[in-house]
């Protein structure tokens, strides 16, 4: 690892004060004068067509500014994309009208006075029912999507023939498939087969902050104050939903509290305060409740799968079938339950595999992205059926996972159009592992697997998960000031992983700049902020060192040539250090920062951003217009090769002790160990690593909807009853622990890469694993959970071999 | 009516300093009024528009009614002491380590800091159906939605089901029975105590309503006798999450031995039913004999005798049978 002055170092990052005394201001906190409040009418069944809706006496009501419907919308939304406000609802909750009112409490009671005729439509809850014959459909047009086009697929009686209820046939009709290999050829090889039907229940994102949203318009602008995890790439869309151009939106956000994939651009609903503000000519707040926000505020796709894996007696994987079976939610297209044996292909190699699966339309929420989308279920679901067949081999899971890991740059997934797979830029996954292992003492530690305690019994998991780890292509920007201090533009969303101001300390540790002279500009769109990723897919720790390295390179070559220009020489012969250019060789003879930055803007043109680079984005461009003749601009768009997709490992490791007689399950302990290259932020990389497991550990153990089967209704509403992970469900005895393999992306700069997505399969898989591991020390096929969450009644109602109210895949118990 | 949820209505808010003024404030508004005590089972209900009153009497400017003092035989226990005071309080914790341990074990710390052990057994049902707004028959209905086959009935009841199957989720609760403590309740200047085990109301009583609470009642105090002080009780709360959750089963279990025979018991268990349970007949059949495991193992049968279970919640059979066998067998794990 090369040896740097800020980069892999701890610090404070410039929001810290702010957030921890409570002065930061999140959506909510916001108020423009005049501002009222919005309320949403919202959908009591899961699937309804609005016969009529009278507002009269809504608006009739002292208090009340105005109402919003789906007919005030501009445009109709194409099919399977969702609107703001709809006249065919199709899900519990989903927003059909808004009221504007000067508190919440009369824009509510004015909602109670609209006076709503439904007509029931039929529903589906469960995406195996729609695929059954003669069954319902989530939407009136088809319930799923082939490629691009909405369709309907049916499973045939006599695909069904044979199987038990609930089951999957693996060779009916689905709507993708791709696969590399010979499939027959690898499970001939197998010496152990495992076959099971697994199900990974969707989860909602729950962050802590609501999608709420404040709007106004002035002078032509709209102004907008949003909880969104991008800043830079949420302007588009926001521009997109008010019917104006970008340059007319100003966005701010300076802090948001947690997104997990579904803030990643903003949200259609924001369009509700934007309309509704413009309509009445006031700004509007658009608080959104918890309720409201497990309806409209996304969540993970479930996934249904019949899964099939050929394993060698030494360890290595030969062949993987998946047939894999999405929870779309009724609106969108998401790719999720195709990423089952696209993660697996990755983290376990398998010398042949086929992927078959349709993404089915419910009249449950939309789904969206969530950490490591698809590759959370992927993992979850085949850890433990990896973990069955090495322990039918006598296999150690660590020597199994290093037997099948990946690569340099390892090829995986869907074979594009070429016939060839794509590839990771880098892969020491095998790295990964033996970090992890050796954190968690892998060795001794296994001995105590199935190890009993009166009615206790211990378990251990282990797991590898990958997933996405950064984007390029993006621009950086910052200005060096003549006051000596350099001022760092960042589009990059504050959704509190820190990537904000972690990728910044890239342009200071290139120029050699101490922390404390450098301003960082985020989180409002009018402060000249450049083109940046989206903050999601953990595209950012990646893209953002690229482009700012970028821009420190343009930066040092002006610098260099204004020194050449001062002082003689070629460019060439200078070099910069301690807020200084200065000849190589003779410290004495060169110019401060400060005096450079006078001199740039003295000589205009390319060095103070009045000529700009011409690859660079738009947004960028304008902004460093705005910020020319203000000192040595440093500019660039990231040219730099990809090598390939930028992925990251982590090897997680858990330790439980499950009570038999209670069902009750305690995570004694984790570790992970992981592959994302160069650490900027040792903090902010733990928090990730912990956060993600966390996240991880609720997939596994507690998080879930309930839905009623007969009304079609969600039971589980609160946070307390659908059960996202808090921190006393998190090991406290000994604290969790985590080793980076420190390997630097070799198509990276700074070598670095994002860890954010790759944590939590690592969290939930191990932890899935160390359970089953635990209750199969108890007989063979006590484990066998092959779903999650795994519940104490899963636990209780297994070792009393009692029968379960429901099909083993049954969705939403 | 179109329906909206999260946003409190108009109430007119009252704020007694003393126990005579919340008494008059309710003897004078009846039906309409609302005791407020902690507030968190109230503002799900108020936010949700579900239970619309228009009165609310908040007790939390009542000092008088936060105390927690010894007495000549015991504890009495203001029913505004929030759950952190019960948890806190010295006395109870060398007296009745298991009432502190239950106290601890509900919620959160956040809703320990500010809930009360009054509003902790006097607290609605949870059921998912019926605080969600479902015209049920405990909301004047005439369906229970929880029961049916299609229904999400996992954490719903086991026992003592009449029309409604929702169960008390309090966790002090049972120690409260188990330990014979008595609820004092006031109506404008009468008082009555009424012994917590026959405090909570079933459905089949009262389908509206989990305790004897009615209109203009106010529960003043909570009085632990020295009866089961220094006794072996055991607590046990078995819950999906550690970070915020209501018992799946939980059981309060106080035995007296003597010469290694048990010589008198309380075994009550919550969760289960719609109101917290006395296990009588498994008290009966471990009296007089050893504590040992054969004797927790017939105790824990005994207990599930009876049990009707709903399509989801059959877990609840063994996991009742299992708490009250290790409610016998095992030493009180008490982290207070």
């Amino acid at each position: 690892m090369a040896d740097y002055k800020l980069l892999g170092k701890n610090y404070r990052t410039p929001d810290l004060y702010a957030k921890v005394t409570g002065r930061s201001k999140y959506a909510e906190d916001h108020r423009a004068e005049g501002m009222v409040f919005a309320k949403l009418l919202v959908s009591p069944m899961p699937h309804a067509r609005v016969r009529s809706a009278d507002t009269s006496a809504a608006e009739a009501l002292p208090g009340v500014l105005g109402v919003l419907t789906p007919d005030d919308l501009p445009d109709e939304v194409e099919a399977p994309n969702e609107a703001a406000l709809t006249w065919e609802p199709k899900y519990e909750g989903e927003p059909i009208i808004a009221v504007a009112a000067v508190n919440e409490q009369i824009a509510s009671d004015a909602i109670e006075l609209i006076n709503l005729d439904l007509e029931p439509l039929p529903f589906v809850l469960d995406p195996l029912e729609s695929l059954r014959p003669d069954s319902p459909n989530a939407r009136t047009d088809g319930n799923t999507t082939v490629g691009r086009e909405i369709a309907t697929i049916k499973w045939s009686a006599s695909d069904l023939a044979g199987l038990a209820s609930g089951e999957i046939p693996m060779e009916a009709e689905a709507a993708a498939e791709w696969s590399y290999g010979d499939l027959e050829a690898g499970f001939a090889e197998a010496d152990v087969i495992v076959e099971e039907h697994s199900y990974n229940q969707s989860t909602s994102h729950q962050p802590l902050e609501s999608r709420t949203t404040m709007a106004y318009w002035e002078g032509g602008k709209l102004y907008v104050y949003p909880s969104v995890q991008s800043t830079a790439r949420s302007v588009g869309p926001m521009a997109r939903w008010a019917g104006i151009e970008p340059s007319n939106v100003v966005l701010i956000n300076e802090f948001t509290g947690g997104g997990f994939g579904g803030k990643i651009s903003g949200y259609v609903h924001a369009q509700i305060p934007i309309l509704l503000s413009k309509k009445i000519s006031r700004p509007v707040m658009m608080r959104i409740s918890r309720r409201e926000e497990n309806a409209i505020g996304r969540a993970r796709p479930g996934v249904q799968a019949r899964i099939r894996l050929g394993m060698r007696s030494d360890g290595r994987i030969t062949a993987l079938d998946v047939h894999g079976v999405g929870e779309q939610g009724p609106y969108g297209r998401s790719g999720d339950n195709m990423n089952v044996a696209g993660i697996g292909s990755l983290c376990y190699q398998p010398l042949a595999c086929r992927m078959r699966g349709t993404n089915v339309y419910t009249n449950t929420p939309p789904k969206g992205p969530q950490r490591a989308p698809g590759g959370v279920q992927s993992n979850t679901m085949l850890e433990p059926i990896i973990q069955k067949a090495a322990k039918q081999l006598g296999l150690d899971q660590v020597e199994v996972h290093k037997i099948n890991a990946p690569e340099g740059q390892a090829k995986f997934g869907a074979p594009g159009r070429d016939g060839e797979q794509g590839n990771v830029s880098s892969a020491f996954a095998r790295e990964a592992i033996d970090k992890g292992a050796e954190l968690f003492n892998w060795t001794e530690r296994k001995a105590r697997s199935g190890q009993r305690n009166g009615s206790k019994v211990t378990g251990i998991g282990m797991s590898l998960a990958a997933y996405s780890a950064g984007a390029s292509g993006v621009d950086g920007l910052f200005v060096l000031r003549p006051d000596g201090r350099l001022y760092i533009q960042s589009g990059v969303g504050n959704l509190g992983t820190g990537s904000t101001f972690d990728t910044m300390r890239t342009a200071a540790e290139g120029l050699d700049m101490p922390w404390d002279k450098c301003e960082v500009a985020w989180g409002d769109s009018s402060k000249h902020l450049p083109w940046s990723c989206s903050q999601g897919g953990s595209s950012t720790t990646h893209a953002h060192t690229r482009a700012n390295w970028a821009a420190v390179e343009d930066a040092v070559q002006k610098i260099k040539e204004i020194a050449a220009g001062d002082l003689g020489g070629e460019a060439d012969d200078y070099e910069i250090g301690g807020e200084r250019v200065y000849r190589s060789g003779n410290r004495s003879q060169g110019l401060s920062f400060a005096r450079v930055a006078q001199r740039a803007i003295d000589l205009g043109g390319k060095f103070d951003g009045h000529e700009l680079p011409e690859d660079i984005n738009g947004m960028t461009t304008a902004s460093a217009t705005a910020l020319a003749g203000q000192g040595l601009m440093g500019v660039a768009k990231d040219n730099y090769a990809e090598g390939g997709r930028r992925m990251s490992f982590v090897a997680g490791y858990a330790e439980v002790e499950v009570d038999i007689e209670t069902g009750n399950i305690r995570l004694v302990d984790y570790a992970a160990g992981s592959d994302a290259g160069t650490i900027l932020h040792p903090k902010t990389y733990g928090a990730q690593i912990f956060g993600g497991a966390i996240q991880g550990f609720s997939v596994a153990l507690s998080s879930k909807w309930v839905y009623d089967r007969r009304w079609g209704l969600a039971v589980a509403k609160r946070f307390y009853s659908n059960r996202p992970p808090g921190i006393l469900d998190v090991p406290h005895e000994q604290p969790m622990k985590w080793a980076n393999a420190d390997l630097p992306d070799p198509f990276n700069p700074l070598g670095a890469k994002g860890i954010g997505e790759a944590a939590q399969g690592a969290g939930s898989a191990s932890v899935a694993s160390a359970i089953a591991d635990a209750l199969e020390s108890l007989g063979e096929g006590n484990g066998d959970f092959h779903r999650t969450p795994v519940t104490r009644d899963m636990i209780l109602t297994k070792l009393e071999q009692a029968p379960i109210g429901h099909d083993r895949l049954t969705a939403h118990v | 009516m179109a329906v909206i949820r999260d946003v409190i209505p108009q109430l007119e808010l009252f704020q007694p300093s003393t126990a005579d003024d919340a008494l008059s404030l309710l003897e004078e508004h009846g039906s309409d009024a609302w005791v407020y005590a902690g507030g968190l089972d109230t503002l799900d209900w108020f936010k949700d528009r579900v239970k619309r009153p228009r009165v609310v009497v908040d007790l939390a400017a009542i000092d008088s009614m936060k105390q927690i003092q010894a007495t000549s035989d015991g504890i009495e226990i203001g029913a505004m002491a929030r759950l952190i005071d019960v948890v806190n309080n010295a006395e109870i914790r060398t007296q009745f380590p298991a009432l502190a341990f239950a106290a601890k074990s509900a919620a959160s710390p956040q809703i320990r800091n500010q809930g009360t052990i009054g509003g902790n057994v006097s607290q609605d049902t949870r059921c998912w159906y019926y605080r969600d707004g479902w015209t049920c028959y405990r909301a004047g209905g005439n369906i229970c939605y929880a029961s049916p086959p299609t229904a999400m009935n996992r954490e719903h009841c086991i026992l003592g089901a009449s029309r409604c199957v929702a169960v008390n989720p309090s966790d002090t609760a049972p120690v409260l029975v188990a330990l014979d403590a008595e609820m004092v309740v006031q109506r404008g200047r009468a008082e009555r105590v009424i012994p917590a085990s026959e405090f909570f109301v079933g459905p089949e009583l009262d389908i509206e309503r989990m305790t004897m609470l009615e209109p203009g009642d106010l529960l003043m105090s909570i009085r632990v006798p020295s009866t089961w002080a220094g006794a072996r009780v055991y607590f046990e709360k078995v819950r999906d999450r550690d970070t915020w959750d209501f018992p799946l089963v939980n059981v309060a279990t106080a035995i007296r031995e003597s010469g290694g025979t048990i010589q008198d018991a309380r075994v009550v268990v919550n969760g289960v039913a719609p109101t917290p349970v006395r296990l009588t007949a498994v008290e009966n059949a471990i009296r007089g004999q050893a504590r040992n495991e054969d004797t927790a193992m017939r105790a824990g049968d005994v207990s599930i005798q009876g049990v009707a279970p709903l399509t989801h919640n059959g877990f609840k059979v063994n996991l009742m049978r299992n708490l009250v066998k290790r409610s016998i067998r095992d030493e009180p794990m008490l982290d207070v």
